[in-house]
């Protein structure tokens, strides 16, 4: 007992986990800790063995790290998952294990739980896909979905169970599958619910087209509350007995179903509606955001199971219903977390799921095979799918616009997979009353496993095979972005004159309230303000970023559009394509609903980084190592250590441009020869001489170079950058109309006036045609930095020459005070944070006085307002100018 | 008139057999002479008949619209003044060019243009027929025809100085119509959209400029190929009650309208 004492001494803990282990009653557990004892010597217990302490969430932690490890596993071989979709390896990987178990003990110690089915790994999925299911999409297709999930699933349900009864009846069943009408009826109800576990899994690798995935995912979704209803139902009718069933429990069932739906409904909106309100007020919060959001999308779930609602509907609804508001309430960063957490969860849950789904298929306990009842089940799930959905379709086909054809019904078929909902509600059964229990739960696995196994085996083949419209995986471009909007206000417009009170007259009314209401009482004042529209915007944006950089950084500008006012040309810089590069990156619509990022493509890596960095929009410092740590609150990035990150960031890449880029811009030198002629004219385009005389006119920077040079290599090396690896762009200097001499330049048109970097207001830089347009740009991204600023110098340089020489001095004179880097260097080693905040809408943004050199204040005026610059850059130079005004003028 | 219509169901109409009846009473504000020989009733069906083939709309949908039609022009208001107080179209970005492009004769038929000073029944249903959805088993040929009928539509929308291409100045507007008329966005922001978008069309359709050339706007031909990616077949259009669902609505709705 001493020794126990001065151990205690030693080890504190431990005298708190002492008795626990003590209690335990495993008397393996005690022994094993006797053991402990011994080894320890004297009683002196340097190491204690307290596994029934950490027995759960260790065996918890360790099954994720199996199933997540499992994941990696069948990454590694491409072609294999490339064929065999992961819910097939891990029903596999769950079957070996599952094996392996059975060979270790009798018993098999890790099943499907329905409790942990129902209670944690079901939301975490449908919470997902109900948070980021596209809602336009979804209501767009409601009709088709609501009938399929309704009349589909009980047509399903009621077909499978009479001709199941009559199979039985036939003898084609055996008689020892002790079952009367009411057993198969039940049993068809809970076998005839296509699983939105498995659907995602399976139709995620397919990538069928939008509509026919929302219409198989939305079913299985929403069939839930016919399922639970049923499966109620005709457990109570076996309870009280066939005999005793009376007319008005078919009438309480009807009502059962239109409370459990509707209700289900009701409680996910109000969920819905608390969310919303609830993160409009987290300014203050905003560490606890993502919490909020998964939470309350939790217990929606957890309060429709409370009240024996459809809990799938209550959630998906909830997920749907807040989405919108949420989004628009919570930071950048929320979004994020929120997100990756949800993926992580439901990708988590569903790799648990179908592991399990495999072990708990290898228990002789459960299993009592009747081949006649697994081949009929199997059969009659088939037909009557293929039926439902043919019958279905051909009532639906007659109010659709666009008819859903033969192709797609064939997959609708083939796609209805059964999986883990009714794996667990068999398991569910009470096998005293259910004499058949065991019979039902063999079935039941064997069809899932046929359903989930061979059909999503085969579903991709067959896919490919008929030629389904495949989901196009590109965002739309601006113009269609552009025109989808048009189409929704044309189609209103023209339902209200010809009098119609259609879908789009419904849709419209609906908009209008909540614009009107509901975005007024949920929505941020700020966020309310910006609204949906402010999106599309930061979208386009983020996008003609991209598209700056995909350009090489020419700088294309609207003064290559025509405008009226402005006769003269410029010059078309290559452009390269703008669109493709845009079509390959990123997908639409997340209808993977638990893929975060995954970008098709050859240049996959680089355009994730690029979407990364951009979707995070605007400047994000290197991130250093955190000086000061705050649990409640993310230190907002300082605006002034970020400028001088730029700064820092700036004369760092300039020296990389100017060591590391010569051959190339030779290389390029060449093509833009070929490409425009008249460059050659202006001859202040000779690169290599540029880049001595800009050598020439800072010096002290060259100093910096060689470590920050080194650095750079160093991470050059490394295929994969680190996220955080931030862009970005100071823009040109700026070459404000209005600055100009207007004798120079003829008066800016005056469409022009009011764009927002040549109206007045904030006070201009003073214009610069040197090589200010400085960005920092992620190591992937590099080359086409390099491409950019060449050719940004060239065309400077030419347009510098033109432009006069009133301007020139000026930009030198604003560029010169540059050089004292190296003291700003040192002033770098604190931490830095990212501002997510930035604005992208330069009026938004407060003129912050600066500590720093005045030279400065332009790029950092400039930067929020780079991506409008990229496309109007520079006015478009005068026509006064006569044959100059052919020249290449865009800058 | 109004509050019949909201009142009083989808179609503000008597029964499907009324307007034949009714016809004559009402006041018609059409300017075709030709028109007045439609009243009587084989004349009408046959009036009928040519629209159906020039339009594709069925008969049904056609005496629908005709009703909607005559409700439009009643009064002796013009059909622009009956649009224009559309009390639905009030918050519509893009109503003046909606109902632009009901009197735009390039809507009509190929090879026209300028304005229409008022429009006839089948100058209305040439228009609505943009939105007729495409009969259930159409051809690769009649789909392309119909979503380049659709395409054609809205540039024509757009391109409101009827030269054969959508300069920036019109596009800018466009966009700034559609975008900062809800007030989200302002006149700037709208503008950097469309020049965003401009700069696309122009950098898909020309890639390689010669570098004296500029943009001059967007032909059909290049507003066709951006369009491209876009699904016209399930956008641009409503349907058209046919017999079938009015004929449910129709004495309730009758009810109301009835003068």
């Amino acid at each position: 007992m001493l020794a126990r004492a001065s151990a205690a001494l030693l080890l504190p803990p431990l005298l708190f986990l002492a008795p626990r282990a003590r209690a335990s009653s495993d008397p393996a557990e005690a022994e094993e800790e006797r053991e402990g004892h011994g080894h320890g010597g004297g009683g002196y217990r340097v190491v204690q063995w307290e596994w029934s302490y950490v027995q759960t969430p260790y065996v918890i932690a360790v099954w994720l790290l199996v199933a997540s490890v499992a994941k990696i596993l069948f990454q590694l071989s491409r072609r294999l998952t490339r064929v065999v979709p992961e819910s097939v390896l891990l029903i596999l990987l769950g079957l070996a294990l599952g094996g392996l178990a059975l060979l270790a003990d009798d018993k098999q110690p890790y099943q499907l739980e329905p409790a942990l089915f129902f209670l944690f790994l079901l939301p975490t999925i449908v919470g997902d896909a109900g948070y980021f299911m596209p809602a336009r999409l979804f209501f767009d297709n409601l009709g088709a979905i609501l009938t399929y999930a309704v009349a589909g699933t009980l047509w399903n349900a009621f077909g499978t169970g009479l001709a199941l009864t009559a199979a039985h009846r036939l003898g084609v069943i055996d008689e020892r599958v002790e079952a009367g009408l009411l057993d198969f009826l039940l049993f068809g109800a809970l076998i005839s619910a296509v699983d939105p576990v498995a659907v995602l899994a399976v139709f995620e690798e397919v990538h069928v087209n939008d509509t026919l995935f929302i219409i198989v995912f939305g079913e299985s979704l929403l069939n839930d509350a016919v399922t639970v209803v049923l499966y109620k139902v005709y457990i109570s009718f076996v309870e009280v007995g066939t005999e005793n069933v009376q007319m008005a429990d078919y009438f309480k069932g009807m009502a059962s179903f239109l409370v459990v739906s509707a209700g289900g409904t009701s409680v996910g909106l109000v969920f819905a509606v608390i969310l919303s309100l609830l993160t409009r007020f987290t300014k203050k919060v905003r560490i606890i955001e993502p919490l909020f959001v998964l939470l309350l999308v939790y217990l929606a779930y957890l309060t429709a199971e409370l009240f024996s609602l459809s809990s799938i509907l209550s959630m998906t609804f909830c997920g749907i219903g807040a989405n919108k508001y949420v989004e628009a309430n919570i930071s950048q960063k929320s979004r994020t977390a929120v997100k990756y957490t949800m993926k992580t969860l439901a990708s988590i849950a569903e790799t648990l799921i179908f592991i399990f789904l495999g072990i708990s298929a290898v228990d002789k306990s459960k299993w009592a095979w009747d081949t006649g009842l697994v081949a009929c089940t199997l059969i009659f799930i088939f037909i009557f799918r293929a039926l439902g959905v043919m019958g279905q379709t051909w009532v639906l086909n007659r109010f659709r616009l666009v008819p859903l054809d033969k192709i797609d019904q064939v997959v609708m078929s083939y796609g209805g997979l059964r999986g883990a909902v009714a794996f667990a509600l068999v398991v569910l059964l009470d096998g005293q009353r259910v004499k058949a229990k065991d019979y039902f739960v063999a079935t039941t696995i064997v069809v899932v496993f046929f359903t989930v196994m061979f059909q999503g085996l085969t579903i991709k083949p067959l896919v490919k095979w008929l030629k389904v419209p495949r989901s196009t995986s590109r965002k739309p471009t601006i113009n269609e972005e552009i025109h989808e909007r048009a189409f929704d206000h044309i189609l209103t417009a023209v339902e209200d004159i010809a009098g119609l009170q259609g879908y789009h007259h419904w849709r419209d009314k609906w908009e209008q309230f909540d614009k009107n209401y509901l975005s007024k009482l949920l929505l941020r004042k700020s966020a309310y303000r910006k609204s949906e529209l402010w999106e599309a915007y930061q979208k386009i944006n983020i996008r003609d970023a991209i598209s700056v950089i995909d350009q090489g950084g020419n700088v294309v500008n609207a003064a290559r559009l025509s405008l009226p006012s402005v006769t003269s040309g410029a010059s078309f810089p290559d452009a390269s394509n703008v669109t493709s590069y845009l079509r390959e990156n990123g997908s639409g619509v997340c209808l993977d609903l638990q893929v975060v990022d995954k970008v098709p493509g050859a240049k996959v890596e680089e355009e994730t980084e690029t979407h990364h960095v951009l979707a995070e929009n605007l400047y994000k410092p290197r991130r250093r190592y955190q000086s000061h740590y705050s649990r409640h609150f993310m230190p907002a990035g300082e605006k002034e250590r970020q400028d001088r990150e730029v700064f820092q960031r700036n004369m760092k890449s300039r020296m990389e441009t100017f060591k590391s880029g010569r051959h190339k811009r030779h290389k390029k030198e060449r093509g833009l020869k070929k490409r425009r002629a008249s460059d050659a004219r202006d001859d202040g385009g000779d690169k290599p001489r540029r880049s001595i005389d800009r050598q020439d006119k800072d010096p002290v920077v060259i100093p910096v170079v060689s470590d920050e040079d080194d650095e750079f290599q160093c991470r050059r090396k490394e295929p994969e950058t680190d996220d955080d690896v931030g862009i970005t762009f100071v823009a040109l200097k700026a070459e404000a109309p209005q600055k100009r001499p207007h004798s120079m330049t003829g008066a800016p048109p005056a469409a022009d006036a009011h764009l927002p970097w040549k109206g007045g207001g904030a006070p201009w830089p003073p214009p610069c045609l040197s090589l200010e347009a400085t960005k920092v740009i992620p190591v992937d991204l590099r080359q086409a930095w390099n491409q950019s600023i060449s050719s940004l110098e060239s065309v400077s340089e030419a347009a510098g020459s033109r432009a006069g020489a009133s301007t020139r001095p000026a930009s030198y004179a604003g560029a010169a005070p540059i050089a004292p880097a190296p003291l700003l260097e040192k002033n770098q080693e604190e931490e830095e944070e990212e501002d997510e905040t930035v604005p992208l809408v330069p009026s938004r943004r407060p003129p912050v006085p600066s500590p720093l050199p005045a030279a400065l204040a332009p790029g950092r005026h400039r930067k929020p307002r780079v991506y409008l610059r990229s496309l109007v850059t520079s006015p478009p130079s005068g026509g006064s100018e006569g044959p100059a005004g052919k020249g290449p003028t865009q800058l | 008139m109004r509050e019949g219509r909201t009142k009083g169901g989808t179609w503000r109409r008597g029964c499907v057999s009324c307007p034949s009846i009714r016809a004559p009473k009402v006041p018609l504000a059409f300017s075709g002479g030709a028109m007045g020989s439609w009243q009587a009733r084989p004349e009408q069906q046959h009036y009928y008949h040519q629209l159906a083939q020039k339009t594709g709309f069925s008969a049904e949908q056609i005496k629908n619209l005709h009703h909607r039609f005559r409700e439009l022009s009643a009064n002796g208001e013009t059909i622009r003044a009956h649009l224009e107080s559309i009390p639905t179209l009030a918050k519509n970005p893009i109503k003046k060019q909606i109902i632009d492009a009901f009197f735009d004769k390039r809507n009509q038929q190929e090879g026209e243009s300028g304005r229409l000073e008022e429009l006839d029944l089948g100058h209305f249903l040439m228009v609505m027929s943009h939105f007729r959805p495409p009969r259930h088993k159409s051809g690769e040929d009649e789909r392309c025809a119909v979503r380049r009928q659709k395409l054609r539509f809205l540039f024509n929308m757009h391109d409101t100085d009827n030269d054969g291409t959508i300069t920036l100045v019109e596009y800018r507007k466009v966009v700034e119509e559609l975008l900062s008329k809800s007030g989200a966005i302002g006149h700037e922001a709208a503008k950097a959209i469309a020049d965003a978008a401009m700069l696309e069309v122009a950098s898909t359709n020309v890639p390689h400029m010669a570098p004296d050339e500029f943009y001059e706007g967007i032909t059909f031909e290049h507003f066709e190929q951006i369009l491209n990616g876009l699904e016209m077949e399930s956008r641009m259009h409503i349907r058209f009650l046919d017999v079938d669902t009015s004929t449910v609505r129709c004495g309730k709705a009758g009810s109301t309208s009835t003068p």
